[in-house]
């Protein structure tokens, strides 16, 4: 008998510590589109392991181009990045909203957002994010601080654009055609003497006695990171488990 | 079977000679069990598995080379380092395997610190003596310390670096979300040194409140600060419509009238003076530090003061007066100029915020008057609640550990911790939850807080930063954050700028904001007059710019005061500021700066000298430097912009004395004051 007694309760003591199953809800499409499109939250630029600044919204079009209302979308990531909700019904709009929290390695992230057709037929979506690591990190803050005013031709409310001012046009650094096809040689040339080092505009003025070599380093590595089409296409991988 | 035991036994140890021989081979297969299991380990495959993985590459003799085999170690006993990590981990210092995306293969992304230098459990966790994978990296019962993930690594640079890096944003944000939503009032939080963490954000007082609000918009707010604004940093308690009118109750009765005559304001016309209003508004640049949700539904502003969306919903209009005529009687303390408004201001500017009311905000508020019972219940509620931890109340004092402390809360020991249903057993996910869900947790005080996800993480990354580790490391690692000075400027100056409060937007050896120029040596670059008449009427010198200086109502000699104070204190002592006579510059200096600065130096990327043709706006504008600036300031930030305000986006150009004199000479002469409106 007291041995019936130790074995239920060793069993109910292994009961309680096991973790509650989580049953995840099903999750069943109430309709089908036939398209998938991205609305917003492509190519952004975020830091390894820290949530994209923009939700990424995809949208669920029949095949008229109108959207569609409870598809199921399913976000595939990989390399340790996470999509919360990675599963959802598109609303009223077609669409579904999901925050990415990128993964803890720099580079690029693909996020595959999915839908199924009326015939089970899978509609896939795929999006580019960039995830930088610390020295790119570093590069962006410089870039924020001295490159992106006249780089960026974008203005925002607290930072207008100079780029219209300048007789030649500062490349974006996301103009990979052009900035891939120079050397880090070359970019720390531009960096440290300015324009008229590579022959080009005194516009551009030398931050050779303002930055240091690691602050130069740092700016290439980003430069080279969010360049599109990607630096060093051929190696290119995307981050996987 | 016996009859085949005794067979084997015969023939294994029928004789001397065979027993001989039998043992011997058993004790060679003894012997051979320790470098067997050696041979086998899990780290040997790792290292046999990246031998093959080089031996295809381009660099493979080099790699090859630098490859040794074996267990690897890297010891610092006074860090309490002993890692293992590099048996396994190979590439870590190869940065020729870029492309190798597979662990634990993968080179080391570049850090400022050497790898050798602080091992990777600092940075890391995880078991540094480990050398199997699982041990290594999860945690085991025995063993707490699993992998950190990346999303809350620069929880790791937080140990050391109490001040603040570039390279940590997310760091960063989560301890100023400490601060500013006074999570440090109620939780005392250290830094290694024994400093305590102070809250930022101020909450108000609520000593006087009956002057400035009513119990309902109080009631209202109670029940959920983010209906009112969603920039509100304060928490919501979920109180109970029952709680709430107690509170609310208890509140005004010790909040009275302190019995100020508020000075007398016109109430003016709302309809008639929203226009008048609108441009004092913007004239006087409120939202440089004041939000609103506008018609698009977009919060637009700075945060330096509260959200004013509703704000008519709130304040009194007696009360809304006497603060825009004069802040400091109501909070001696508050960051706001005195803007010494003048009546005809005075009035628009009120009309205009009364006007920004949300009439569905206060709609279904209808209290009775309060039973001295029910304002018990109230302050028994505040008491309870821990209110007075933020706000100053009559009556409550403030409580001493109020919640548990968060000094060491990184290396909390799992076995203490109860954790919620449904959360994973790792620390990080603990605080998470903790942070997102307090309710979900027997016994939890803490109030629920709105945060973004990514503010969830920063929060999370500070407090891991919070470690035993981090107290105990040796103190030279310890790089201390930067303390503010309790800098004061002295005599009548000092108090005008105390009261016009230009510590909140600049700062001055040591102490301010960053919202404009750090004036610590603006002594040394301005001309007396342009500075007095700046004062009086602040035109801008960045067109590009969205929050410019305001202008405060100052009288002349106010103006000079403050202008001679600042010209004879605020001087560097890197130079004279008279030691360049411009009336010395010839002709051709001033020719030879025009070419270097439209030719060689092509300033007017970035500054506009010549309105006409010119177009720059990243700098100031230039078309009047030389009445505004002095010619040895102008050398000497020509020489190097960033020894005179370090960050500064000029960059140093390396000038010699030749151009920069030639140069100084050109900017000088653009000096045509424009006649004064």
């Amino acid at each position: 008998m007291k041995r019936l007694i130790s074995i239920a309760c060793a069993l109910t003591l292994l009961a309680g510590c096991s973790r509650p199953a989580k049953a995840p809800a099903p999750l069943a499409a109430k309709a089908f589109g036939a398209a998938i499109t991205e609305v917003g939250g492509g190519k952004q630029v975020g830091s390894i392991g820290t949530a994209l600044d923009q939700p990424v919204v995809v949208q669920v079009n029949d095949a008229q181009g109108s959207p569609v209302a409870g598809a199921l979308v399913e976000l595939h990531t990989a390399g340790g990045a996470m999509a919360v909700p990675t599963a959802g019904l598109t609303g009223a709009d077609g669409q579904l909203t999901s925050t990415v929290t990128l993964g803890g390695r720099a580079g690029r992230y693909q996020i595959a957002a999915t839908t199924r057709d009326k015939s089970g037929k899978p509609v896939e979506l795929r999006l580019d994010e960039i995830a930088l690591g610390y020295q790119q990190q570093q590069g962006r803050v410089l870039n924020d601080q001295y490159c992106a005013r006249c780089h960026d031709p974008e203005s925002t409310p607290e930072r207008v654009s100079n780029h219209d001012n300048l007789t030649a046009k500062p490349h974006a650094f996301t103009e990979g055609a052009v900035l891939n096809a120079m050397s880090d040689a070359d970019l720390a040339a531009i960096i440290g003497y300015g324009g008229p080092a590579l022959n080009k505009s005194p516009e551009m003025p030398p931050y050779g006695y303002t930055l240091n070599k690691a602050d130069v380093d740092a700016l290439i590595a980003y430069i080279r990171a969010v360049a599109d089409p990607p630096y060093r296409l051929k190696g290119l991988t995307y981050a996987k488990n | 079977m016996r009859q085949k035991i005794q067979k084997l036994w015969q023939f294994l140890f029928g004789d001397g000679a065979r027993a001989f021989g039998t043992l011997s081979v058993i004790l060679l297969i003894c012997l051979a069990i320790a470098p067997a299991k050696d041979r086998f380990r899990e780290w040997t495959r790792y290292q046999q598995k990246y031998l093959r993985l080089i031996r295809g590459r381009g660099e493979a003799a080099t790699l090859q080379r630098r490859f040794q085999g074996g267990l690897q170690q890297i010891w610092m006993p006074e860090l309490g380092v002993t890692d293992r990590c590099g048996t396994c981990h190979l590439g870590l210092k190869e940065a020729s395997l870029w492309d190798v995306s597979t662990q634990p293969f993968r080179p080391h992304p570049p850090i400022p610190h050497s790898l050798t230098e602080f091992g990777c459990v600092m940075c890391h966790r995880g078991q540094g003596a480990a050398t199997g994978v699982e041990e290594a990296h999860r945690s085991t019962l025995a063993w707490e310390q699993p992998i950190l993930p990346a999303r809350y690594l620069q929880a790791s640079c937080g140990q050391c670096h109490w001040n603040t890096l570039t390279g940590t944003p997310q760091l960063n944000l989560g301890r100023q979300l400490l601060a500013r939503y006074d999570c440090v009032s109620c939780h005392v939080l250290k830094t290694p040194d024994g400093r305590r963490l102070e809250g930022t954000t101020d909450a108000p007082a609520l000593t006087h409140i009956a002057e400035k609000t009513t119990r309902e918009w109080t009631f209202a707010w109670l029940k959920n600060p983010q209906a009112y604004a969603i920039t509100a940093t304060m928490p919501n308690f979920q109180f109970t419509d029952a709680d709430a009118r107690d509170i609310s109750a208890f509140l005004m009765s010790v909040g009275q009238a302190s019995g100020l005559s508020p000075a007398a304001v016109p109430a003016g016309d709302a309809a008639a003076d929203a226009q008048a209003g609108a441009s004092v508004y913007g004239e006087s640049f409120c939202a440089s530090c004041h939000a609103t949700v506008n018609a698009a539904g977009m919060l637009v502003g700075g945060d330096v003061g509260p959200e004013l969306t509703r704000i008519g919903s709130k304040v009194k209009p007696e009360w809304l007066g006497e603060w825009l005529h004069n802040p400091k009687t109501y909070d001696p303390d508050t960051a706001m100029p005195h803007y010494r408004f003048d009546q005809k201001q005075l009035g628009p500017l009120r009309a205009f915020i009364e006007a920004k009311t949300d009439s569905d905000f206060l709609a279904n508020v209808h209290l009775e008057p309060a039973s001295p019972e029910q304002v018990a219940h109230g302050k028994a509620l505040v008491t309870e609640r821990g209110c007075a931890s933020c706000h100053e109340i009559n009556g409550i004092k403030k409580p001493a550990n109020f919640a548990p402390e968060l000094t060491v809360v990184g290396s909390e020991s799992l076995m203490k911790i109860i954790f919620a249903p449904g959360v994973e057993r790792t620390l990080p996910d603990y605080l998470r939850a903790k942070i997102r869900q307090p309710h979900a947790f027997p016994s939890a005080k803490m109030p629920q807080y709105t945060f973004t996800e990514a503010q969830v993480d920063a929060l999370v990354t500070a407090l891991l930063a919070q470690t035993e580790r981090a107290r105990t490391l040796p103190a030279a690692l310890r790089v201390a954050g930067k303390r503010e000075s309790n800098y004061r400027p002295a005599g009548k100056a000092g108090q005008l700028m105390a009261d016009m409060n230009c510590f909140s937007c600049h700062a001055i050896n040591g102490r301010g904001g960053n919202m404009a120029p750090d004036l610590t040596w603006e002594g040394s670059s301005v001309e007396r007059r342009w500075l007095v008449s700046f004062m009086k009427n602040p035109n801008t010198l960045r067109p590009a710019l969205i929050r410019r200086m305001p202008r405060f109502n100052v009288t002349d000699a106010e103006a000079e005061t403050i202008a001679d104070y600042i010209l004879t204190v605020y001087q560097t002592p890197d130079f004279d500021r008279d030691a360049i006579d411009p009336a010395k510059f010839s002709a051709a200096d001033v020719e030879l700066g025009k070419q270097l600065f439209y030719s060689k130096y092509a300033c007017q990327s970035c500054h506009i000298v010549d309105a006409q043709n010119d177009k720059g706006y990243i700098g100031p504008t230039l078309t009047q430097v030389g009445a505004r600036l002095n010619a040895a300031w102008i050398f000497h930030w020509l020489k190097d912009p960033q020894a005179l305000r370090p960050g500064t986006v000029e960059p140093n150009r390396n000038l010699s004395d030749a151009d920069a004199r030639a140069l100084t000479a050109f900017l000088m002469k653009q000096n045509k004051e424009v006649a004064k409106k």
